[in-house]
């Protein structure tokens, strides 16, 4: 089930930001210029971007299984693998990270010490692109904790006014999760120790362990503790607001867009592929915790008057969407969850960039204090237009394909779900039409008339964005050809083990007679070539006996 | 006891019979022994008082000497397997080999790094290397002992030279006030480790180990409260030399007053000893009633864990941080040892191998930074350490970090064997604490990490203790003006006042070259691990 490579492509993408941030840490400030080590960050991720299309370009459309895979003993008498591959859910998650963060050393600077700042940032690089890449349980675990650090740093070194109690609390919570996360895997490696005599933590191997039902049912609790509060999925998500409120802007962007991903990408390959009975029997609890994540996170949104504050909360309601297209458990909502997971992360990280520009301008993100910026500055009110209309879902920009992706599935599984969630969307729009017509709209004041618009620099910082989130939202078709393989793929598995489970009959047939209804809708999602090897092709889980 | 019972065997001949010794399988500890004794003669024969580096060479030899014996022995227990020797008081086995390792490393670090501090100290003479080989020597023999008998031998031997070790800095009252309390508390437990000897030899007829294990897998005691109680009273005296909770009261007082190489040591060569002796016993030799004690330690590991992370958290002392972080690592090593399984001892010992490095490098840096007089021990000396000497910030952080458990760090594989062994024997709770306090304990370190790495003009820093924030919340940034002076301060006004104040701290080459030894171990075996997981794995195997 993998193709391999001569090549060390994914270690390659590991290993350049972390020695890149080696360099930073051990070239000293006084032997360089003051602007060296930031120059040296925006190359190394420049590097990494291009290891990542070189990675994307590799990549194989219309096949479901690991690709340029690579896998070396690293701790023999732990079972620890240096493990990794990449698929269709991993690819795009790879490149998001590639791109967001040359974007954000350029875009988002810091205010004092910009050595150890870059320095940070190359490290968080380093462990989101191991933690999407492995395949080593342990291995997974080692990157998704060493996000924890740079993460620490960034928010506590260069934050706001209540950094330090946010760092803790994001640090604490994060880490409280965590402990559950590893005493599962360890629980699920010895599991299969027993069955088969093989200690390994490499999830191709795990994925065929057999759990019984409570041990499943506990397992995926202790998975999914520490998913949900990286996520983070409602009732976990008390740490974030404060996290991303008082992060440096650099810290907001990368923890919205790319480490919240890190929760969810983790529910999706290790939740669904280890414990698929558990993930059905649980999904009704997960599906209702997200529709209240995303009622919630847009009510609550609405009543905020800081923009950090309100995109937290939106943020809270879109990985809801996320969550709801994943526990749909069939091939529409799993393809919608990972495309609006990298729809997301651009769309946020715009909006992140724009609020750090409008506080570098005019210190507040008071939505109270802020009035008409419109007219003094109509680029940056266009391009945040452009943002929100993408994180509202409005047709032609990236955020609708997922969200309607996320709803179809959702619909055809559980349907009174979908229906509150789309009342959530509704909420969306009023939350940040109402900061928009706040912040742009109206008379300005004299000193709000004096705002500075964007500057051409500023302007090519978020011109990949914005190009990016026109383009996925009119074409979506790369992404989805390489997605849906790999998707097809963990429903079939999923389907496969509940199926000799579950008595025959209980769970495919809304799915199975639901397929035909939405194939307008896979027009967009449609491109599947034939005959692949270890992917279907058909209506995703319709055909299982 | 062995020439007892030889007695009892051979009473045919009125003749004691000294038994046959195979000095190599006693080597590195009569090197070290030696090299003490020789010392210590060697300066009372000379009318000056030698130089303290003629003794850091002298123990530095030693070591390496040692270090060396020990490899060949590892050699020789490879390729002929494990023995018992000298009438079975020694066990010459991997595991008695490792141990022997880990000492005399750790002798080879505190004596580089007690060259610099005692000529900062100005406290002349080789009594320092004297007492620290003694002591080294004792942890040596618990490792090697297969005799409740010896191990109590070695364990006084350790102990006594420790305590004047902590009394070392006679300038200080701290010091010998601090040797004092170790004393009092460590002869008493001594005490109910004997009497925990002797309450064992009265329930199995036998103070040798194999024999012990033999008596008590033949008999099943029917009325087992000698037996019981012999046992907790040899975990008592266990619990005061690691420092396990309830048992730890005066390891806090004992680290702040001692001086910082000597604590280091402690924390190293102590534990070492002391829970190498404690695997022994009660794995191999009470493994057949560890029904018996495992709940015993798994209460000493819990309370271990919790309080050693949670009391951390408000030291405003760096050694006494360190105090509680340490009993928040004997936690994790109770971890392995309360499993009694192979995977746990393994675990174990590659946790006290590479906890060795950790606490004995971060020593060397608090030696370093406490300055003339070990003044500078609070936390809040540390701030902005990284701007004035970024390299000893650097290699203090990765220390750090490695005791946190990062990934990547030796620390972490360490935490991670002694989690997967309990979770191997389904000890879930036991994980999921230890898990929990090792966030808990991350926590502290990061902070104090942080605040190395925050300039000292920034106001309201997330390493900041309490205090401190409550004012800078008040002072920092409220509004948009505030936040423009904000960046200004943060951007223009470089911490001239403080540096200036505290200034640059010294850092002897050999201390450097401790704590570089210590850091690059760290990282490069959390990166490779494979050859010291093997290195206790092996060892572990050649158990007796």
């Amino acid at each position: 089930m993998a193709t391999s490579t001569a090549f060390p492509y994914l270690t390659v993408l590991v290993l350049v930001p972390a020695i890149g941030a080696v360099l930073v840490a051990v070239i000293p400030r006084h032997a360089v210029a003051a602007w060296f080590h930031e120059a040296l960050g925006v190359a190394v991720t420049v590097v990494t971007l291009c290891v990542a299309a070189v990675v994307a370009f590799k990549f194989k459309a219309g096949y479901g299984g690991f690709q340029l895979v690579s896998d070396h003993m690293w701790a023999k008498d732990l079972g620890i693998h240096w493990s990794l591959g990449i698929d269709g859910i991993s690819l795009f998650l790879v490149l998001l990270t590639a791109v967001l963060f040359p974007l954000t050393i350029l875009g988002a600077r810091a205010r004092r010490d910009p050595r150890s700042f870059v320095g940070w940032l190359l490290l968080l690089e380093a462990a989101c692109m191991g933690s999407f890449v492995s395949l080593d349980l342990v291995l997974f675990f080692l990157f998704f904790e060493l996000t924890l650090v740079p993460a620490y740093f960034l928010i506590g070194g260069w934050g706001y006014a209540r950094r330090g109690y946010a760092a803790i609390k994001f640090f604490v919570y994060t880490f409280a999760g965590s402990a559950f996360l590893l005493v599962g895997i360890l629980a699920v490696a010895f599991i299969h120790q027993s069955q088969t005599g093989v200690l390994t933590f490499e999830l191709p191997a795990l994925m065929h362990t057999h759990f019984s039902g409570s041990e499943g049912v506990l397992l995926f609790l202790a998975f999914t503790a520490a998913f949900a509060v990286k996520a983070p999925i409602f009732p976990f998500h008390t740490w974030s607001p404060d996290a991303y409120a008082e992060a440096p802007t650099a810290g907001s962007i990368l923890m919205v867009a790319v480490m919240a991903k890190l929760g969810t990408y983790g529910i999706i390959r290790f939740d669904l592929n280890l414990f698929p009975q558990a993930s059905r029997t649980l999904a009704p609890l997960l599906l209702t915790l997200a529709v209240i994540g995303i009622v919630y996170g847009a009510l609550v949104a609405c009543a905020q008057r800081d923009l950090k504050r309100l995109l937290a909360y939106s943020s809270l309601a879109q990985i809801g969407f996320i969550a709801l297209g994943t526990f749909a458990l069939n091939s529409q909502g799993l393809s919608g969850g990972v495309l609006q997971m990298v729809n997301h992360g651009l769309v946020i990280a715009t909006l992140f960039i724009l609020v750090g520009w409008i506080y570098e301008r005019r210190a507040t993100w008071q939505v109270t204090s802020l009035k008409g910026l419109q007219s003094p500055a109509p680029v940056l009110a266009g391009i945040f237009t452009v943002a929100m209309m993408a994180s509202i879902g409005v047709p032609g920009l990236n955020g609708f394909v997922g969200e309607f992706l996320i709803l179809i599935g959702t619909f055809v599984a559980h349907r009174w779900w979908a229906v509150v969630a789309t009342g959530g969307v509704i909420v969306a729009a009023v939350y940040l039409l109402w900061g928009y017509q706040q912040v742009f709209h109206g008379e300005p004041t004299a000193e709000d008339a004096k705002t500075r618009d964007l500057s051409w620099n500023e302007r090519l910082i978020v011109a990949p964005l914005i190009i990016l989130i026109v383009l996925l939202g009119v074409f979506p078709k790369p992404l989805l050809d390489r997605i849906t393989p790999s998707v097809n793929q963990l429903v079939v598995h999923v389907d496969q083990v509940t199926n000799t489970k579950v008595p025959a009959g209980l769970e495919p047939r809304p799915v199975a007679t639901a397929a035909p209804r939405h194939d307008p809708s896979l027009a967009i999602a449609a491109p599947r070539p034939p005959a692949d090897p270890g992917s279907r092709t058909a209506g995703p889980t319709g055909g299982t006996p | 006891m062995p020439t007892l019972h030889l007695l009892a065997t051979s009473s045919a001949t009125p003749t004691i019979h000294t038994p046959h010794v195979d000095y190599l399988s006693i080597l590195p500890m009569v090197i070290m022994l030696g090299g003490a004794l020789f010392l210590m003669v060697a300066s009372s024969l000379f009318r000056k008082i030698l130089s303290v580096g003629t003794g850091t060479l002298v123990a530095s030899a030693v070591s390496i000497a040692a270090l060396v014996a020990a490899l060949f022995q590892w050699h020789q227990v490879s390729t002929h397997g494990a023995q018992v020797t000298i009438a079975g008081a020694i066990a010459f086995d991997g595991f008695d080999v490792f141990i022997q390792i880990v000492v005399a490393i750790a002798m080879l670090l505190t004596a580089l790094i007690g060259d610099g501090y005692l000529r900062r100290e100005g406290v002349e003479g080789p009594e320092f290397h004297v007492l620290a080989m003694a002591s080294a020597s004792g942890a040596m023999m618990m490792g090697a002992a297969n005799d409740l008998i010896v191990i109590f031998l070695g364990l006084e031997i350790m102990s006594i030279a420790l305590y004047v070790l902590a009394a070392f800095n006679h300038k200080r009252a701290e010091s010998g006030e601090a040797a004092l309390k170790y004393f009092v508390l460590g002869a008493f437990s001594s005490a109910v480790f004997v009497y925990g000897i002797a309450l064992v030899y009265g329930a199995t007829g036998s103070s040798n180990l194999p024999q012990i294990a033999d008596y008590l897998s033949r008999n099943v005691i029917a009325s087992n409260g000698v037996l019981l109680a012999g046992l907790a009273l040899l975990l008592v005296g266990f619990g005061f030399k690691i420092a396990a909770v309830p048992f730890h009261m005066w390891s806090p007082d004992v680290y702040e007053g001692s001086p910082s190489p000597v604590a280091g040591f402690m924390a190293a060569v102590a534990k070492a000893g002391a829970f190498a002796a404690l695997l022994r016993v009660f794995v191999s030799s009470f493994g057949t009633v560890r029904a018996d004690w495992q709940p015993i330690i798994w209460a000493l590991a819990v309370l271990s864990l919790l309080v050693g992370a949670v009391v951390a958290l408000m030291q405003r002392d760096v050694k006494r941080m360190m105090a509680y972080s340490s009993i928040n690592h004997v936690g994790f090593i109770l971890l392995g040892v309360e499993t009694a399984t192979a995977r746990g001892v393994s675990a174990s010992l590659y946790y006290v191998f590479t906890y060795m490095f950790l606490v004995i490098g971060s020593f060397a840096v608090i030696t370093v930074m406490a300055r003339d007089g070990d003044t500078g021990n609070q936390i809040s000396d540390y701030r902005g350490l990284a701007r004035r000497q970024p390299l000893v910030a650097l290699a203090f952080a990765v220390l750090l970090l490695g005791q946190a458990g990062a990934p990547f760090t030796t620390g972490f594989l360490a935490k991670f064997g002694v989690v997967s062994a309990a979770v191997d024997t389904h000890g879930y709770v036991l994980a999921v604490v230890a898990m929990v306090s090792a966030a808990i304990a991350a926590f502290f370190y990061l902070r104090l990490a942080v605040t190395m790495y925050s300039p000292v003009g920034l106001v309201g820093n997330a390493a900041d203790d309490g205090g401190d924030d409550e004012a800078s919340a008040v002072a920092g940034p409220v509004g948009g003006d505030g936040a423009v002076s904000n960046l200004q301060v943060l951007t223009d006004a470089p911490p001239t006042e403080a540096v200036t104040e505290r200034g640059l701290v010294t850092v002897p080459g050999l201390t450097a070259l401790a704590i570089g030894v210590s850091v690059a171990f760290t990282l490069v075996f959390g990166i490779f691990p494979g050859p010291i997981l093997d290195f206790a794995h092996q060892a572990t195997l050649l158990f007796t």
